[in-house]
C-alpha cells in the first residue's frame, strides 16, 4: 500500500528540512521525500497549503487503564491522540494497580497492540506501588519495553531512594520523570499561592515547592551522573534552575504543557474545576519564563499531561475535584493559536518540541521524517478555524478549560506506520 | 441616600465582591427598619408569609444558623433546618443531588454553610432557589461582613474614611475576606496584622489593603478593631508556637487598645477564644460591640431575605 502526501510544507526539524515537498510512503515506511514525486499507483493526499510534520509525540498521558476505565482506556485515549495529531504517546504508571513490573508492562503493550490506533509506550513506576520506598524491578521493565520511569502524581521518594534509582538506572541509561512539588509545602493546596488564592481563600501551592524539588532532583541526578526529566515544569525559578544545570552539563531535560504556557491563576474561579491542575496554573511572569525556556532550549518538550476524569468526579466542589483535564485534542490548537499565530513561537520550534526533541528525551526511534523510518506523519492545517466542543471529544473526559475556545490550526491527517488513522477530525 | 433604583430581588448572596456600594447601602438601610421589628413585643410580620427557606449546614454553627432561622421566622417564612449529621449527606449523597432534592420540594431560598470554598456558588449554578452563603470555607461570609458594616455605621454614623484594623487569623477567615471587600467598597481604610504565618502571603497585593507585621501598627489610631478567632480546628499545627505566646504578642488587650482612638469600636465574629486573641476585659469592656453584632445579625439577615425574595419596598 502506497500513500503520497503531495505539495505540503514539510517541516522535519531533525533533518533541518523545511520546504515544499512530497512525501511518499510505502509498506508503512517512508520511501522518499522530494519534489514532484511520481504517484505510481499510490493513494494521493493533497497537502497544498498544509504542513507535513513527523507524527506528534506526547511524553505524558494518563490513560487510566487498568483500574479507572470509566475515565479513559487505551482505545479512547489512543483515539483522542489520533484526533489531536499524535502518533506516539507515553502512558504514566499511576494506574490501579500501578505499573511496576514487567508483566504489567507487557500486558499493557498487548492491550495497545489490540485496541490502540497510535503507538503507545509504557512508562514504569520508579518504586513499588509508587510508594517512594523500594525500587521497582526497573531492569525487567526495560527488557519488557518500558521507555522511562516515573512516580508521577507523587513526590514521596526519600532522597536516598531517588539516588539509588538514579544510580541503578545509570547502567541502562534510562530517564526518571519526576513530578516536582515538595509534598509538605503543597499539602492540600488546590491552586497557585498568589494574590488570587489569598482573595478566594483557597489553599495555595507555592512555586517554591516546585523550585526546591527541581533543585533537589537535579543535584541527585548530577551526583549520580544519571538522567532526570522534570515533568510539566511551571515556575519561572525552576526553569532557571534547569537552565543553569544544563549549562554545567547535568543530564537534565524538561517538559511544559500548553496550559502552563498560556493560562494563569487569574483564570481560576470557584465553580469551574477544569482549571484545577498540578502543578497549578501560575502567574504571568511564569508563563513568560516558560516561553523563554522553550526558545532558548531549556525546555525540551511540549506535553499534554492528558488527565481525563469522569464527569461526576469533576462536577463538584472545587477543593474536592480531582486534578487535571484531557489535553490531547486541544494541545496543537492551543500552541498554534496562542503561540504561533500570536507571534511568540515559530512553527519549526513548535514542531521540534512536539516531535524529535521529546523522542530524544526518552531515546525513542521516532519523531523524524527520514527514509526507511516508520511512516508516522501528521498533516496540519495551520489556518483552519474551529471551536473546542467537548461533545466531539474522543477522550472519555468532557472537562477542559479550553472548551468554547475558538482556535486556529488543527491536525487534519494522522498517519501511523503508513496507515491513515485520522482524517479531517474523524478517527478511522 | 434615600430612594434608589437598586433591587436585590433574586440575587444570590455569595460574597461581597459581587455587591455594589449601592446594594450594600440598600441592605444597611433595610436592616435599620428590620431592627425595629426585633424590638417589638410581637416579632412577626407577614412579609415572607408563604415563602419557604431551608438552612443547609455542613459545618457546625450556633449563631449564624439560629440567626438566619429567626430572621426567616420573624418575617413569617417557613424555615427548615438541615444539618450534615442528620441527613442523607452521611449516606454519601453528592452536593448536587442534595440540592436537587431540596429544590424539588419547592423551596424559595437556601441558606448554606459548607467547608468547601465556592460551594454556595456551585449551588447557585445547580439549582434555582436563591442561595445565601452562610460561610464557604475560607472564602466568604457575606452576611457577617454586612452586619459588621451595619454595626459600625450605627456607632459612627458613617463608614467612609474610617480606619479599621483586622487582626489575627486572616488565613482561615472567610469573615476577613468579606470584610475586606465590603469595607473597601464603602471607602474604609483596611489595615491587617497578625502572625505572618496566619496572613496570606500575597494579601498585600490587594488594592487598598495595608498589611502590618505588628498588630500595634495596625491598631494605632484605628476607629474600628475587628479581632478574628484563632481557628485551631482548621490548622495542622506549627503556625504559631503556643496560645500563651499568641496572647502576649498578638492578642488584643486594654493596653494595646489605648493605641486606638478613644472611641474605637471592637468587633469579633465569635465564637471568641477569650484569653487568646482577646482578653476578657476588652471583650466585655466599654468599646466592645460584640453582643450588638449578634442582634444586628438577625436584622441584616431579615433585610437580606426581604430584599432577595420580595425586592423590598418597591416604589
Amino acid at each position: 500500500m502506497k500513500l503520497l502526501l503531495k505539495g505540503g510544507r514539510v517541516i522535519n526539524p531533525a533533518g533541518k528540512f523545511d520546504k515544499i515537498a512530497d512525501v511518499l510512503v510505502e509498506d508503512g515506511k517512508i520511501k522518499e521525500i522530494g519534489e514532484n514525486l511520481a504517484a505510481d499507483g499510490a493513494e494521493i493526499y493533497d497537502a497544498t497549503d498544509k504542513v507535513v510534520t513527523p507524527g506528534l509525540i506526547d511524553l505524558h498521558v494518563h490513560f487510566r487503564e487498568p483500574g479507572q476505565e470509566a475515565k479513559e482506556d487505551f482505545e479512547s485515549g489512543a483515539n483522542a491522540a489520533a484526533a489531536g495529531g499524535f502518533t506516539t504517546v507515553c502512558t504514566m504508571p499511576n494506574t490501579k494497580p500501578v505499573v511496576d513490573d514487567a508483566a504489567m508492562v507487557r500486558s499493557l503493550e498487548k492491550r495497545a497492540e489490540d485496541v490502540a490506533k497510535v503507538h503507545v509506550k509504557i512508562i514504569g513506576a520508579v518504586t513499588k506501588g509508587q510508594e517512594g520506598k523500594e525500587l521497582a524491578e526497573l531492569g525487567d521493565m526495560i527488557e519488557a519495553g518500558a521507555v522511562a520511569f516515573s512516580d508521577d502524581g507523587h513526590y514521596d521518594q526519600k532522597a536516598k531512594v531517588l539516588l539509588n534509582a538514579f544510580d541503578y538506572l545509570h547502567t541502562f541509561d534510562k530517564v526518571i520523570v519526576n513530578h516536582d512539588e515538595e509534598t509538605s509545602l503543597v499539602e492540600d493546596g488546590v491552586m497557585n499561592e498568589g494574590h488570587r488564592s489569598a482573595m478566594l481563600g483557597l489553599k495555595g501551592r507555592p512555586t517554591v515547592a516546585e523550585d526546591i524539588a527541581v533543585a533537589r532532583d537535579i543535584m541527585l541526578a548530577e551526583y549520580a551522573g544519571s538522567r532526570v526529566h522534570v515533568a510539566h515544569i511551571s515556575s519561572a525559578r525552576a526553569v532557571d534552575i534547569v537552565r543553569q544545570a544544563k549549562k554545567r552539563g547535568v543530564r537534565v531535560t524538561c517538559e511544559v504543557t500548553p496550559q502552563h504556557l498560556t493560562m494563569t491563576d487569574e483564570c481560576v474561579n470557584l465553580f469551574d474545576t477544569s482549571t484545577k491542575i498540578n502543578p497549578p496554573l501560575r502567574a504571568q511572569q511564569d508563563c513568560d519564563a516558560l516561553l523563554e525556556g522553550l526558545k532558548d532550549g531549556t525546555i525540551d518538550a511540549i506535553v499534554t499531561d492528558h488527565s481525563p476524569h469522569a464527569q461526576e468526579d469533576k462536577d463538584r466542589e472545587y477543593i474536592y475535584a480531582p486534578s487535571g483535564f484531557p489535553g490531547l485534542e486541544t494541545s496543537l490548537g492551543i500552541m498554534l493559536t496562542d503561540l504561533y499565530h500570536a507571534g511568540k513561537l515559530d512553527l519549526p520550534t513548535i514542531v521540534s518540541k512536539m516531535t524529535c526533541e521529546p523522542a530524544k528525551v526518552f531515546g525513542m526511534d521516532a519523531g523524524t521524517l527520514a527514509v526507511g523510518k516508520s511512516a508516522d506523519i501528521t498533516v496540519i492545517d495551520p489556518e483552519l478555524c474551529w471551536t473546542v466542543d467537548e461533545k466531539k471529544f474522543y477522550t472519555k473526559g468532557s472537562h477542559s478549560p479550553f472548551i468554547g475556545r475558538e482556535l486556529k490550526g488543527k491536525a487534519v491527517l494522522t498517519v501511523v506506520a503508513g496507515k491513515i488513522v485520522m482524517q479531517d477530525g474523524e478517527v478511522l | 441616600m434615600g430612594k434608589t433604583n437598586v433591587s436585590l430581588r433574586g440575587k444570590n448572596v455569595l460574597g461581597l465582591e459581587d455587591f455594589s456600594p449601592e446594594e450594600i447601602r440598600l441592605v444597611l438601610e433595610t436592616a435599620k427598619e428590620m431592627k425595629n421589628i426585633i424590638h417589638r413585643d410581637i416579632k412577626k410580620v407577614p412579609t415572607l408569609r408563604g415563602k419557604s427557606i431551608v438552612t443547609l449546614f455542613y459545618e457546625p454553627s450556633t449563631r449564624t444558623r439560629t440567626s438566619f432561622e429567626l430572621a426567616g421566622k420573624y418575617l413569617g417564612a417557613d424555615v427548615v433546618n438541615i444539618t450534615a449529621g442528620t441527613s442523607s449527606i452521611v449516606k454519601g449523597e453528592s452536593l448536587r443531588d442534595t440540592l436537587y432534592t431540596i429544590e424539588a420540594m419547592g423551596v424559595d431560598a437556601i441558606v448554606m454553610r459548607h467547608k468547601a470554598e465556592g460551594a454556595a456558588e456551585y449551588a447557585s449554578r445547580v439549582v434555582s432557589p436563591v442561595i445565601l452563603n452562610a460561610g464557604d470555607g475560607a472564602h466568604a461570609h457575606p452576611s457577617q461582613g454586612l452586619l459588621n458594616l451595619f454595626t459600625i455605621q450605627e456607632h459612627k454614623g458613617h463608614l467612609e474614611g474610617l480606619k479599621v484594623a483586622i487582626i489575627g487569623d486572616v488565613l482561615h477567615s472567610r469573615v476577613a475576606r468579606s470584610d475586606i471587600y465590603g469595607m473597601r467598597k464603602m471607602g474604609m481604610e483596611v489595615h491587617i496584622a497578625g502572625p505572618k504565618t496566619l496572613i496570606p502571603r500575597f494579601l498585600y497585593q490587594e488594592p487598598g489593603v495595608i498589611v502590618h507585621e505588628r498588630i500595634e501598627d495596625a491598631i494605632a489610631n484605628a476607629d474600628v478593631i475587628e479581632v478574628l478567632r484563632i481557628q485551631l480546628e482548621r490548622m495542622k499545627g506549627g503556625l504559631f508556637p503556643t496560645t500563651r505566646e499568641y496572647a502576649r504578642i498578638f492578642g488584643l488587650n486594654d493596653m494595646r487598645l489605648k493605641l486606638a482612638k478613644d472611641d474605637a469600636l471592637i468587633l469579633h465574629p465569635g465564637p471568641m477564644n477569650k484569653g487568646w486573641e482577646i482578653s476578657p476585659f476588652t471583650a466585655y469592656g466599654d468599646n466592645s460591640a460584640i453582643q450588638e453584632q449578634v442582634q444586628n445579625g438577625v436584622a441584616v439577615r431579615m433585610a437580606l431575605f426581604t430584599l432577595v425574595l420580595t425586592g423590598g419596598k418597591q416604589e
